[in-house]
């Protein structure tokens, strides 16, 4: 039997996004995101799949807060998969997702450089888990060794999970079976996940229905990103 | 001396002319003109093998501390395998820094010696002649240099195998869609061509080598080997012409493609600074440009401590000069070109980016300063003067500040640039730390080295090319006028 290919899409409400940085922390424990100590992440190398951007606009006596969350956008066109000299990133065709392959990267942080979004996290130095911490890495996701690039895989370790059990069972995969773990934790459902080859699934509909606020970052770049943002009003912050 | 005085004498006992006009311009000419100053048998063997069986301590002191270099750049490469990529000064979105620096800097003075010696003799330049086997050493010494840069930048250095087309298991290929990969093929063709070019001009010097040797011993059996038998008969002349014809002209596309190769690494990317279209011929002109100055600068060293004043002349100073010149100009053609383009397209990041260089932060600003004086100042206020063109003084000057100034524009081009991008939130700046500078100066130790290594054992000077050209240069009387001639 072959799986149906799907278009997996996700659909960030900025009008909805607090900017509370659950999604970072439940990603960071499902994707076994290292935790960099201070010191080196006052120096930029902070390693967060996803991260919250807030961008600071003074208006008068107010100053507003724009929050935008930034993950691997999953480009149909990327451009960090053609610079990879070992096929370490690429595209799988069937799930249209842009792929991290660690033990064959050599870490030559080409796809850093050529990323338009910067959401490729550097392994610096060998990870570390304080005691207890290191008693709760996902036995699902692989832990990165130094030396290799990283970055959200939109949690490909449920949808592989979630189409095994579609397999073993004989039957298609229904796409609202998969959840990453940021679109699970987010308190106000700011994230929406799905397929958009379902023109049933919710993704599909607050899609159709937002017409006038959709955008995708840096989208004159033709990256073809598979993340659509919806445009918010204004959070006002005290003067 | 002149040629219709010619009788059976050699031309080194030739007596100067009796009458005192036409004396004085051959004297004139004989000072002036390498291949017009012929001496006796063996004097040029003489001088260029000296080096190679006399060590002053002054040498041994200076192989001591290359050979100390080269022993840093391996423990701070361990260092850094052992502890992690992350001791280097890189961080998002600075990815690639001093490493690709070196990279880019090591090629680029690696390319000049291509051009002089196989442009140069494609084109029949005659002061090429003495200068052309340091020229060449440079390419191979530099380019030696250059290849370690892309696998000490690695994060897992000893993986670096992946990118070779080998046959396995699992038949993954390297991607042929990376530019790393074209850098890869690139370089390693120009690195065995260049090498094979410098091995090939070589061959007729290590037998005159071979014949001087008296004494059997290691050395005798080294250049036995190593001359592979050339006995300097008219049949091997003959092939070693045509070899050296083939690889002149095959080796001058293949240093054309090598460094725009390497400028597609940036222009590739749709890094605001990188994706440019004139890269490549800017990477080109900016190679050629330090790399004479390296040329230069080697040439002073070398004249200087090896004694080598017969072959390094004036003209070779004054042509060298003048090339560095144009290249100056041209250089700064291009430089300005892939400024303008950009100003006037008005996109935001290459806007901040051209503010940066002008205006600021710190270092910004201050090496852009100084890349417009070593590039552009220095080389045009002193060398449009022939007086100048000719002091060793002033070209060592120049031949140092275009290598700073060229390194600072890779410095440029490569960190400031990646430290803009689309996306404000990710900007940043890259700050150096200590292994780069240590892994930097080993590599600059490595080339000295590689010099001091080869001053050891063979000629740096291709004693044949000039008594080849000797014999092809005569003086002629047309009237009361003496003229330099020369016979294809």
């Amino acid at each position: 039997m072959e799986l149906n290919t799907h278009k997996w899409t996700m659909v960030i409400d900025q009008d909805r996004c607090t900017g509370c940085s659950a999604c970072v922390i439940a990603c960071h424990a499902e994707n076994n995101v290292p935790i960099v100590d201070e010191n080196q992440v006052w120096r930029g190398r902070g390693m967060h799949w996803i991260r919250i951007e807030r961008y600071w606009e003074p208006d008068g006596q107010y100053v507003k807060a724009r929050l935008l969350p930034v993950l691997c956008q999953q480009c149909d066109s990327a451009p960090c998969e053609p610079v990879c000299p070992v096929f370490a990133t690429y595209h799988s065709e069937r799930q249209n997702l842009n792929v991290q392959v660690y033990n064959r990267c050599v870490g030559t942080r080409y796809c850093s450089n050529n990323d338009p979004y910067k959401v490729r996290y550097f392994n610096f130095f060998p990870p570390q888990w304080d005691e207890p911490l290191n008693q709760q890495l996902n036995p699902d996701v692989t832990v990165r060794s130094a030396g290799v690039m990283e970055k959200c895989s939109f949690c490909v370790q449920r949808i592989a999970r979630a189409e095994q059990a579609a397999l073993a069972e004989g039957r298609q995969l229904d796409p609202s079976e998969v959840v990453p773990a940021c679109v699970q934790t987010c308190p106000p459902s700011a994230l929406l996940f799905g397929d958009l080859n379902d023109p049933n699934s919710q993704i599909a509909s607050v899609l159709a229905g937002s017409k006038g606020r959709q955008y995708r970052l840096l989208e004159d770049l033709g990256t073809q990103p598979s993340v659509y943002y919806l445009k918010g009003g204004e959070t006002n912050v005290g003067a | 001396m002149l040629e219709h005085e010619l009788g059976h004498q050699p031309a080194w006992e030739q007596p100067l002319p009796q009458e005192p006009r036409t004396r004085e311009q051959v004297e004139q000419f004989k000072e002036k003109k390498l291949l017009l100053d012929v001496r006796e048998p063996g004097y040029m063997d003489d001088i260029v093998m000296r080096p190679a069986y006399t060590a002053s301590p002054r040498l041994w002191i200076g192989f001591l501390l290359a050979g100390l270099g080269l022993v840093v750049l391996g423990a701070t490469w361990l260092w850094q395998m052992v502890g992690g990529i992350g001791i280097y000064g890189i961080a998002r979105p600075v990815m690639w820094s001093i490493y690709i620096v070196n990279f880019v800097y090591f090629i680029g003075i690696g390319h000049a010696g291509t051009f002089i010696s196989a442009a140069f003799r494609a084109m029949k330049i005659q002061f090429r002649a003495p200068i052309s086997r340091p020229a060449e050493l440079l390419t191979v010494f530099g380019l030696t240099a250059a290849g370690l840069f892309p696998l000490i930048h690695l994060g897992r250095s000893w993986k670096a195998y992946f990118l070779i087309p080998y046959p396995n298991a699992r038949q993954i290929w390297p991607s042929f869609h990376s530019p790393l990969v074209w850098d890869l093929m690139a370089i390693s063709t120009y690195l065995s061509c260049s090498a094979l070019f410098a091995y090939l001009s070589l061959l007729p010097d290590l037998a005159m080598a071979r014949d001087r040797e008296t004494r059997p011993g290691w050395r005798k059996r080294l250049y036995e080997i190593t001359s592979l038998g050339f006995r300097g008969t008219q049949q091997e002349w003959h092939l070693h012409t045509v070899a050296m014809d083939v690889f002149t002209y095959a080796i001058i596309p293949v240093m054309f493609s090598v460094h725009t190769i390497v400028s597609w690494d940036f222009a590739m990317a749709i890094q605001p600074g990188w994706h440019s279209t004139v890269f490549g011929p800017y990477f080109v002109v900016g190679a050629l440009f330090s790399g004479a100055a390296a040329v230069i600068l080697i040439l002073m060293i070398i004249r200087k401590y090896m004694h080598l004043e017969y072959f390094i002349r004036s003209e070779h100073m004054n042509g060298m000069a003048m090339f560095l010149l144009i290249l100056s100009f041209t250089w700064a053609y291009f430089y300005f070109n892939d400024y303008l383009v950009p100003w006037y397209g008005q996109d935001p990041a290459e806007k901040v980016l051209s503010f940066q260089f002008a205006r600021g932060p710190f270092p910004a600003n201050v090496l852009w300063y100084l890349l417009l004086i070593c590039n552009l100042a220095l080389p045009w206020g002193l060398l449009w003067n022939r007086k100048w063109r000719t002091s060793p003084l002033v070209l060592t000057i120049v031949g140092i500040s275009v290598n700073v100034g060229m390194y600072i524009e890779r410095v440029l081009i490569i960190t400031i640039s990646l430290g803009v991008n689309q996306m404000p939130y990710d900007w940043g700046v890259y700050r150096l730390q200590l292994p780069e500078v240590l892994i930097t100066t080993g590599a600059f130790c490595l080339v000295i080295f590689l010099f001091f290594l080869f001053s050891r054992f063979f000629p740096i000077i291709p004693v044949w090319e000039v008594k080849e050209g000797q014999e092809m240069h005569r003086l002629r009387q047309i009237g009361r006028a003496v003229v330099d001639t020369r016979v294809e």
